[in-house]
This record gives structure tokens, sequence and C-alpha cells, in this order.
């Protein structure tokens, strides 16, 4: 039996913009065993919710992520508005949702760009993070904010796009969507993509679910599970279907995350297109008294905000379950098994958001 | 399609636990999160599971000094959030997969997250 021994992978690392360790038993270039440690930048932001207003309390929901920073204020407020019973306006839900899908948006085209460099693939990275820089446009056109937006209320939404932003959102959608269309095509039909990515770290869809990962990650290995099916938001009025692949290697969590970039900008279409006219929030009278689990779809899979309030000002608990974390035990068990020079890729194929998992 | 989304919460006694989360996981079920509240003086940790987009929540409230069975061998991905229960909040798990002994989440102070344990320096795993 070749002679075992561990390398450490991170918490710096070329591919990891944040810290995560993992412990790689090797068996010569074999990956055999795995061991995680996160845990090197806890913030303790659920901690928070006593010393902030529920409603300030969206500020620092927001800055649990810097990429679905917008999900999360709108996981939270839809706890919140779940537990005091409010109504939120049409046309609040529907600019949540358009808010939402251009997270989605500049989300799946930075990690496309991030994983086109951790293959190597560099003209291709660069490509990725140019066309997303035109969703983080439109994203400070309509909202003031490439990163944090601060649109998001408890009861509705903080500003609105005028219709002749929509219209001209409108328009640039279909030039966006073939630019995309042809960068999507590199990633589904290149060879040398194709070649790096096709039956490595391959997780069963039965795996999947059991190991309760969510999102693409989970997408990819055939389970058709995304939270946007519920109809939160404006989800139910325009109309959604999951993108699912079956393979379960690293090649179909690309390929879902691609078609998702797809699926996102006719989202967005769709939405523009039904947007009704009204009020964006609202009025907020008394205090939650209650509790509640809001779920949400971030770009990296099912959230969860469980919220839980006494009557006062203050939530007496806010706890947060990203997606990251709900995956990590599915990299576990993806890396054995795996060359070490394919490490990167693999832990990059699940997307992992430190920032989220330490909030 | 619009799927609606229920939310049921039910307590369990601690001798129950294991039972209870071996049923779910024989209906199907997946394991959503493991999550604890301080409820001053004990704690109420929150198992939740999901199927179909229906939500199973399984809640038990437990002493300061209790230790809970760990759900991993039913839900091997159970490990990430029990390490998270015990290294926040100093709660107990024992028979945990991947037991990191109190090393999963690194922070500043043991088990900032816990009032009644707040400053102890043992591992509760240990």
């Amino acid at each position: 039996m070749p002679k075992r021994i561990v390398v450490p992978f991170g918490p710096q690392h070329p591919v990891l913009p944040e810290p995560i360790h993992l412990d790689l038993v090797l068996e010569d270039e074999k990956v055999v065993d795995v061991v995680p440690s996160i845990g090197y930048i806890h913030r303790g932001l659920e901690q928070l919710v006593q010393k902030r207003e529920f409603t300030e309390y969206v500020y620092v929901a927001e800055r649990i992520c810097g990429i679905c920073s917008f999900m999360h204020a709108v996981g939270y407020c839809q706890g919140i508005e779940h537990i005091m019973g409010l109504e939120v306006p049409d046309r609040a839900r529907y600019l949540r949702t358009i808010w939402s899908e251009c997270s989605r948006l500049h989300s799946h085209l930075l990690w496309l760009g991030l994983f086109a460099d951790g293959m190597g693939f560099e003209n291709l990275f660069m490509r990725s993070w140019q066309l997303r820089e035109s969703v983080l446009d439109v994203l400070e056109d309509t909202t003031g904010g490439r990163v944090i937006q601060g649109t998001c209320k408890v009861g509705g939404v903080r500003r609105d796009i005028g219709q002749e932003k929509l219209d001209e959102m409108h328009h640039t959608l279909d030039p966006f969507e073939e630019q995309c269309r042809d960068l999507g095509d590199i990633f589904l039909n290149d060879d040398t993509v194709k070649y790096r990515l096709k039956g490595l770290g391959v997780i069963s869809k039965d795996e999947a679910y059991a190991l309760g990962a969510t999102g693409p990650t989970t997408r990819g290995s055939g389970v058709a599970m995304d939270h946007r099916e519920t109809g939160y938001a404006a989800y139910g009025d325009i109309g959604f279907k999951p993108v699912v692949e079956t393979a379960g290697d690293c090649y179909a969590r690309c390929a879902v995350r691609v078609k998702e970039v797809y699926a996102s900008i006719d989202q967005i279409r769709r939405a523009i297109d039904q947007i009704p006219e009204g009020p964006l929030d609202v009025k907020v009278k008394g205090t939650p008294d209650g509790e509640y689990f809001s779920r949400v779809e971030q770009p990296r899979g099912e959230v969860v905000h469980y919220l839980r309030g006494d009557g006062t000002k203050h939530l007496a608990r806010a706890r947060i379950r990203t997606p990251t974390l709900a995956n990590i035990p599915m990299l576990v068990k993806m890396l054995p098994g795996v060359q070490l020079a394919d490490v990167p890729v693999v832990v990059l194929s699940i997307d992992p958001c430190i920032s989220c998992t330490e909030r | 399609m619009t799927v609606n989304e229920e939310q049921t919460t039910i307590s369990v006694a601690l001798e129950d636990l294991i039972r209870e989360v071996e049923e779910l996981h024989a209906g199907g079920y997946r394991l959503v999160q493991i999550g604890c509240t301080d409820i001053g003086g004990a704690y109420e940790i929150n198992y939740s599971f999901d199927k179909d987009y229906q939500f199973r929540n399984l809640r038990l409230t437990v002493g300061p000094d209790i230790e809970v069975p760990s759900i991993s061998g039913i839900y091997w991905g159970a490990f990430v959030y029990e390490n998270e229960t015990h290294d926040l909040f100093g709660i107990p798990v024992t028979g945990i997969n991947i037991d990191f002994k109190g090393t999963f989440i690194k922070s500043g102070e043991k088990y900032p997250f816990s009032v009644t344990r707040r400053g102890g320096d043992q591992c509760r795993n240990a």
C-alpha cells in the first residue's frame, strides 16, 4: 500500500478568495480522505440581531455576503413579513425578483470566471467577468450599489425602477443573452473544458439528496429542487422550472449554472413584461412576535433564515443556514478518488462562499 | 408551477430524538439544518427536514449540561451542524462521525453564543 501523506489545502490558496482549509489525505497523487475546516473569519452576525432593531437588521443581513447580499435581505424580510402578517405590494414582489435574478446573474458569471481561472482558461475568465460588469452596472444604475444594494426593506422595497429604465433593461437583454450564449457555448462545448470536467467529482442523485446538499451543486446530480418553485416574490406569477443535469460531475454542475444564466435573463424579461403599477411598500406597525423559517433560493442554493421575535423591537434569535455550509459534506464525498491537481476545480465546483458560511 | 410550502414543528423528548429522525429519514426527508437557540438557561435545538418543500421541524429542549446524541449516523452530513452547535453554544454532542473536538469554528472566545457556558476553555466533546 502506498504511503499516505497529508497535504494542507488552504486556508490561503490561489483558487480560494476566502479561507477554508482542507486536510487532503493522499496516496501518491490520489486523494483518499478529506477533513474540512472552517471558522477562520466567523463574524457572529447572528448575535447582532439582539442589538439591532428588526428593521435595521436588514442592513446586517445584506452584509452576510457580498455576492448574494440582496437575496439575504429578501430572505430576512420575507421571514419578518410572515411573522407580522404583512402583505407586500405586487410591484415590490416583482422588483425583488428582478434584483434577485440580477444578483444570480452576476454571481454565476463571477463563478464561471473563477472556474475558468481554476481550469487555467484565462481568457474565458476575463470574458465572464467582462459580462458580469454589465450586470453590476445595471444594479448600480437601479439601486445605487454594485455589491450591497440596500433596496429591500421589511414591508417592500425602498426604490422603484422607472418605466424608461425598465424598457432600457428590456432592450439590452437580447444582445446580453446572445453574448452569454456565446460564452456558455465555450463552457458547454469546448473540448478542453469537457476533457477537464467530465467524470470529475461525481456524486449520484441519491447521494446528493441524502447529504442535504442544495442549489446547482445538487441539481447537477439530477435533484430537481429549487426553492423558487414555491413561488415566493413574483416567481409564482412569472413561472419557474428548475434547471437540472444528471451526470453529477463538475461538468454537470457547470452546465447547470450556465443554463441558469439563460434562465435568469428570461425571468428578468418576464418580470419586466408583467410588473404591475402600484405602491412599493406597506407601513410596518408593531413588532414581530412569533417564529418562521424563511427560505430563499440563492445562487449557491437554499438559504434558511430562522427568525424568532418575542414582541420587542429586537429579535430573540436569527439563525442563518447558508448553502455553502450545507454543501460542505458533499464536497467531502466528492474529493476521494480525485487527483491532487484536480482538487481546486472540484472545490470550486460547489461555488464555495465562505463569507456566507462565516456569517 | 407553484408549490405551497407548509411548516410543522413537533417537540420531541431527548430519548425519542433518534427514533423520530430515523422515521423522517425512512420517509425520504432531507436534512435542511440543525440550529440552536439559547432560551435562557436552556437550549432549544431545531432539527429541520424537507420533502417536496414540506418543512418538518423537530424541536428538542435540553438543559445546559445535557449531552445530545448525534444524528450523523442517520444523516451523514449532520456533522457540520453538530460541530457548529458544539463550538458556538458549548452543547456536548456525542457520537459525531467527524468530531472536530471544538476546532470546527475557530472563535476567539469559547462557545461565544452561550450565556451559561461563556468563558469555558474545555472542549465539551472531549
